[in-house]
């Protein structure tokens, strides 16, 4: 591909590992990590730690807790909660996919279509960042109100009696539904989708997709074997940095949804700050950073691309 | 078909905008009910025009001092993480030492990790110790979160920059200190930058870890969240828009100022 491109080679080596390395002060890299580093260690990974030992102790909060390797605080969370699990990973993959059908099109306008508008546009996507999400998500209750045109039109065209058909809905209403939940968290997310994708589109030679066409390849055809392949490195990331936050939100499903779609955030939450229940709370929060861990590196080992950060 | 291939040519640009105005649909109506004169506590539902929470933006009980609250967390913890980020960037690209691996992951993960189990993972190390949460657990849960974006923005930019340059500037006899304030900075600085007003931008709207580590202290999303249960003033709409032009106008005059000085360059 390098032939493709006429750029000439950077000016800067890109491996790090190839500059010189600098002989006078050997201990300078340590004095630059160090204040930073202490604060990741102490204050994130020493949680994690006493997050593990909180999750098998008992007790209470007037006697103080013990640890007593308590395990059976994971069965029984487990046991009550699975339906807050489920929930959170489907609504959490229906929203990313989602992202990623609407994502999509938008980034590639601003790769290869917006012109001069480019500049602007990207201003758009990246502007609602600076108004609270949480007024933006209480937004929605506006727009997805019971009165309001939104549910109105679904309703004239039948739209909601085929979501309430799939459970996705309940009457003549949108909001306290699951698909209000997943919509705020596809829209909240949205952004994280974005970028990543424009950012690998950006990338890609437009005369690809001019060979493609002098090959005989259709439009359609071009996208399928150019453009998408090639994007690939922006689909992975952004999938990522849009299904973990949206696992673990909570904001979504207790502004916009009901007690019926509680999400494992919520259940954490209410644990953590209203019952006092910690040991469960940890316990709970545990298998949440196991799970999105474990399906994180599965995934990324199966999309190949190991380079993301 | 003419109507159907002009459609089909253009099917992208429509469907790319169809989704800006899903991301944009929200703060239209937040600004549109900054103009709403409620019946109720809730302001879901327009009824007619008015200019009183424009007028009177700071008239709802404790939001001011909530947004207050933010905006000092949000300013030192840009300043904490920015520091202590490009101090961690330059040792990532500019040195040789032991546990790189280590120090690579302990930076990634952050990124990796739900909110709401950093959050509570953090309360459990809190309370284990048994800090006052308030300003100060807030701030340096803020500072936590922040350092990992502020290491990512300054690194892209520290490792695109010729090492040729400081080279050139030892040859003319410029001291290590002069090297680095003359040729390193400048050159690092749209990085450090980037990395600071994303601080900035995160600590400032940053909801679910101040929630668990809070305490009795209110920040303006936690006030936010808590008026969502007792009644939503028309005051947040106020805040919302504002925020809102100024992010565009600061980064609209931002974009003129680097055209006017490319044309200069040019």
């Amino acid at each position: 591909m390098s032939t493709l491109t006429e750029a000439p080679p950077p000016l800067a080596p890109a491996e790090p590992e190839q500059k010189p390395v600098r002989k006078r002060g050997r201990f300078t890299p340590y004095w630059l990590l160090l204040p930073g580093i202490l604060w990741l260690v102490v204050f994130f990974a020493l949680p994690m730690i006493y997050q593990a030992s909180t999750s098998v102790q008992q007790g209470s909060l007037e006697d103080g807790y013990k640890i007593t390797w308590h395990f059976a605080t994971y069965w029984d969370a487990l046991a009550e909660y699975w339906p807050q699990f489920l929930r959170s990973v489907f609504y959490a993959a229906a929203a990313t996919l989602l992202c990623l059908v609407l994502g999509y099109p938008l980034a590639y306008l601003i790769a290869f279509r917006a012109g001069r508008w480019k500049n602007l546009i990207m201003i758009l996507v990246i502007a609602p960042f600076f108004t609270s999400f949480l007024i933006r998500t209480l937004a929605w209750k506006t727009i997805l109100s019971d009165s309001g045109p939104v549910v109105h039109t679904l309703n004239s065209l039948h739209v909601l009696d085929l979501t309430n058909w799939l459970g996705w809905t309940a009457g003549d209403r949108v909001l306290a539904t699951p698909l209000a939940v997943v919509c705020g968290l596809t829209y909240n997310f949205l952004p994280f989708m974005i970028l990543p994708l424009y950012t690998s589109l950006e990338r890609i030679d437009g005369r690809l997709h001019e060979a493609a066409g002098d090959l005989y390849a259709k439009p359609w055809t071009t996208f399928r074997k150019v453009t998408f392949p090639l994007s690939m490195p922006g689909v992975v990331s952004g999938t990522l940095l849009t299904f973990i936050p949206a696992a673990g939100d909570y904001v979504n499903a207790e502004l916009l949804g009901s007690t019926d779609t509680r999400m494992i955030g919520n259940v954490i939450q209410t644990q953590f700050l209203r019952i006092l229940d910690y040991p469960t709370a940890a316990a709970l929060s545990f298998i949440l950073m196991a799970a999105i861990l474990a399906m994180v590196t599965l995934y990324i080992r199966r999309s190949g691309t190991e380079d993301l950060v | 078909m003419p109507v159907v291939n002009w459609l089909k040519r253009r099917l992208v640009v429509i469907a790319g905008l169809l989704t800006l105005a899903y991301l944009l649909l929200p703060n239209v109506v937040v600004t549109v009910f900054s103009f709403n004169k409620p019946k109720g506590r809730f302001n879901y539902e327009w009824q007619q025009f008015s200019t009183d929470a424009w007028k009177d933006p700071c008239g709802v009980a404790d939001m001011c001092g909530s947004l207050s609250i933010s905006l000092q967390i949000a300013v030192w913890a840009t300043v904490g993480a920015t520091l202590l980020g490009t101090m961690i960037s330059f040792a990532l690209v500019r040195y040789r030492f032991r546990a790189r691996g280590a120090v690579n992951s302990l930076i990634f993960l952050p990124m990796a990790m739900p909110e709401v189990v950093m959050a509570a993972s953090l309360l459990t190390l809190f309370l284990n110790m048994g800090a006052q949460l308030g300003f100060w657990t807030i701030l340096i849960a803020h500072i936590m979160f922040c350092l990992s974006f502020v290491v990512t923005a300054v690194k892209a930019r520290v490792m695109s920059m010729d090492p040729r340059l400081e080279e050139a500037a030892r040859d003319l006899y410029a001291g290590p200190v002069q090297t680095f304030l003359r040729v390193t900075l400048p050159i690092a600085a749209p990085g450090i930058a980037a990395g600071a007003l994303l601080s900035f931008a995160l600590s400032f709207d940053d909801f679910i870890i101040t929630n668990f580590n809070a305490g009795s202290t209110v920040t303006f999303p936690m006030f936010v969240w808590g008026s969502a249960q007792r009644g939503t003033p028309v005051q947040i709409n106020v805040i919302g828009t504002a925020m809102f032009l100024i992010a565009v106008l600061f980064v609209l005059t931002s974009m003129v100022i680097t055209n006017r000085r490319n044309k200069q360059k040019a």
